[in-house]
């Protein structure tokens, strides 16, 4: 009980800033079409800037500035690049991101250098947040989740009650009509694409210390991140949130699992020597295998749902 | 590039003396080895613009194919030792057949959306074949990979593939077979039906060419070719580990196929030629080789899309239109990026005193 419980609590904040960095990358995609493949990109600048800023500062001005930096910088990088890609096509677009993706990685490595920094959790938020049973739950992971709660809420009323999320939706289906009435689209563009770089920016700054900052953490998320947009459905916010805590709870409940298919064989009495066909594949551990769970259940959504759990654009 | 004319007729052998004089030209063992390189890197560049240039797939899995291959070709030379020498001749072979096989098992589920979708789901897909390829270590070796030797026993008409210029050879030999034949497809029905899909699928499928299935096909067919290229890196490194069909690799591919040029068929030759230069002589010089490649690679995407032979193919069909304003632009152009250099040396020298 002890266990399920704090498993599945770990589980839902890791889904929960997965979710905060989908949420930019899907936003981006059913607004703008582009596939931002530098997005994991954006999370780990969000994470270097904010090691940068909270050794002057401190974290709380770090967790305003750098998600603000981020943002700027992905403004710049849909005004300069993107905009003028777009012509040549969504392959184009793509293959810019991807490109951008790979320059980043070597930029960061030059400026902070190959190994991970020491960016620490503030010291008010390093505790126990309650004790379940004889364990503690960390207070910053209550903190990460209470973050990406709370964007999430803010979003959800800015895209449906705000009148800058009227236009964006009337921007969606129709561009041209919005242009007509006088509306600046192409800024309305650039606007959502610094939003979307700003909330990858923003799960940056706290993904950066509860995990590790270092120059491999934008691979680290950034097939996950995929994974999740497509399981959940191209372009659907709801699937992307819900495909985002399924592959948390799963990955977290995974890691911590340490049985494998032959200790279950043991468990009903079937023993198997090594010459058995197969044997180093019922060897394996849950937990050996929970970083290759994301992938086979795209394989199986793809397989049964080739549009994603709640996908309506391709 | 219209093949048809006189010009066109007498490309083929003239890349055919290319290959079988290159090693004249430079018969340095580091330059051979270059040389050696860039035929396998040739082979996998062609082989990965049938998916992007001609069907319009980008696929990010390009090195699980070639990679799984070299692993089966590892493993089958290790088997064929002390067999002869002539057995090498058929390792690629058996190499493109492993990465066809793959090809079909991981495009079966890949080509089933088409766009950005496929392109995602091709990247979960080698980061799935990459990680279980650790948790397999009694097949693919674990960290340090399956080691192999290409002299398999009795040299064939005095050929046992001991030196680097007759695994030069092999692979240029290779190379040509699968030039000529990623041409020839080119021009079949089938090579033509890709490009169609490429530019409309619905209109492809309404004249009754299931997209689907053309996707597939076309993958299956690139996945063979990339299998042929991972067997000839097997036999020209005689080690294959996991790093052959990581994401890395395979970003590899991408970045050297469209600097060359995705729409002229020599173009993906070209690019792995400047990749490996990249790769193995400007290493020499900077730790910063990566950062210019990408670089490179984003400039390409945002002012010359048909990449390096599409760049030159302008140039030389207008050649007598640069004006002197163009020759302001290319000034300023260099000038920039002599600045940009200088600027990237300086930071890397200072992190290298960090």
């Amino acid at each position: 009980m002890e266990f399920t419980l704090i498993t599945l609590l770990n589980g839902l904040s890791y889904g929960l800033l997965l979710f905060l960095l989908s949420a930019g990358l899907t936003l981006i995609f059913s607004m703008l079409g582009v596939l931002n493949f530098a997005h994991a990109s954006f999370y780990m600048l969000g994470a270097y800037f904010a090691y940068a800023i909270s050794i002057r500062l401190g974290f709380w001005p770090a967790l305003l500035l750098a998600p603000l930096l981020v943002g700027l910088l992905g403004a710049l990088v849909e005004r300069v690049g993107l905009r003028h890609v777009r012509r040549h096509g969504q392959v184009a677009e793509l293959l810019f991101t991807f490109g951008l993706s790979y320059v980043a990685i070597e930029l960061v490595q030059l400026v902070w250098g190959k190994s991970a920094l020491p960016y620490a959790i503030p010291a008010q938020l390093d505790g126990p947040l309650f004790t379940l049973y004889s364990t503690t739950f960390p207070a910053y992971r209550g903190f990460m989740m209470l973050l990406a709660l709370l964007i999430l809420a803010a979003a959800g009323w800015l895209l449906q009650r705000s009148r800058i999320g009227l236009l964006i939706q009337a921007a969606l289906t129709h561009p041209q009509m919005l242009e007509a009435l006088g509306h600046n689209v192409p800024r309305l563009f650039t606007l959502v694409f610094a939003a979307g770089c700003a909330l990858a920016g923003l799960a940056g700054v706290v993904g950066g210390n509860a995990f590790v900052t270092e120059p491999g953490m934008a691979a680290g998320v950034g097939s996950i991140i995929f994974v999740v947009v497509v399981v959940g459905g191209l372009g659907s916010l709801k699937g992307a949130f819900i495909a985002s805590l399924l592959i948390g709870v799963l990955q977290t409940y995974a890691v911590a699992l340490d049985v494998s298919l032959l200790s279950g064989l043991a468990h009903w009495g079937v023993q198997l020597g090594p010459d058995v066909v197969g044997y180093s594949l019922l060897r394996l551990t849950l937990a050996q295998v929970a970083p290759v769970l994301p992938y086979l259940l795209l394989v199986l959504v793809m397989l049964l749902r080739p549009r994603g759990l709640f996908g309506v654009r391709d | 590039m219209a093949l048809s004319s006189w010009r066109g007729k007498l490309l083929w052998p003239a890349f055919a003396l290319l290959l079988l004089g290159a090693p004249l030209l430079f018969a340095q063992s580091a330059a051979l080895s270059i040389l050696s390189q860039c035929g396998c890197m040739m082979v996998l560049a062609l082989s990965f613009n049938m998916l992007l240039g001609q069907s319009g797939m980008l696929s990010f899995g390009h090195a699980v194919y070639s990679g799984l291959a070299a692993f089966a070709s590892a493993h089958l030379m290790n088997r064929l030792a002390g067999s002869g020498a002539a057995a090498l001749l058929l390792v690629p072979l058996a190499g493109g057949v492993a990465g066809m096989l793959a090809g079909a098992v991981f495009g079966y589920v890949t080509t089933r959306r088409a766009g950005t979708a496929l392109s995602m789901i091709s990247l979960a897909l080698v980061e799935l074949v990459a990680a279980a390829v650790l948790m397999f270590p009694a097949w693919f070796g674990g960290e340090s990979g399956v080691s192999t030797d290409r002299v398999l026993g009795a040299p064939f008409l005095g050929i046992d593939f001991s030196s680097q210029l007759q695994v030069y050879y092999l692979i240029a030999f290779w190379l040509f077979i699968c030039a000529a034949a990623m041409y020839g497809l080119t021009q079949t029905p089938l090579g033509r039906i890709a490009n169609a899909v490429r530019d409309n699928p619905q209109r492809a499928a309404f004249i009754g060419h299931d997209p689907r299935r053309v996707r597939y096909l076309m993958f299956m067919l690139s996945a063979f070719f990339a299998g042929i290229g991972g067997a000839l890196t097997a036999i020209n490194f005689e080690i294959v580990s996991a790093e052959n069909l990581s994401l890395l690799r395979s970003a590899q591919i991408l970045l050297f196929t469209f600097i060359g040029g995705i729409g002229y068929f020599f173009g993906p030759m070209i690019g792995a030629i400047t990749g490996v230069l990249f790769s193995s002589l400007l290493s020499a010089y900077t730790r910063g080789w990566q950062l210019y490649l990408g670089l490179l690679f984003l400039l390409i995407v945002l002012f010359a899309p048909g990449g390096i032979a599409g760049a030159c193919i302008k140039l030389f069909g207008g050649w007598r239109l640069i004006t002197a304003r163009a020759w302001l632009r290319l000034a300023t152009g260099l000038l920039i990026a002599g600045a940009v250099v200088f600027l990237i040396e300086m930071l890397y020298r200072r992190a290298a005193v960090l």
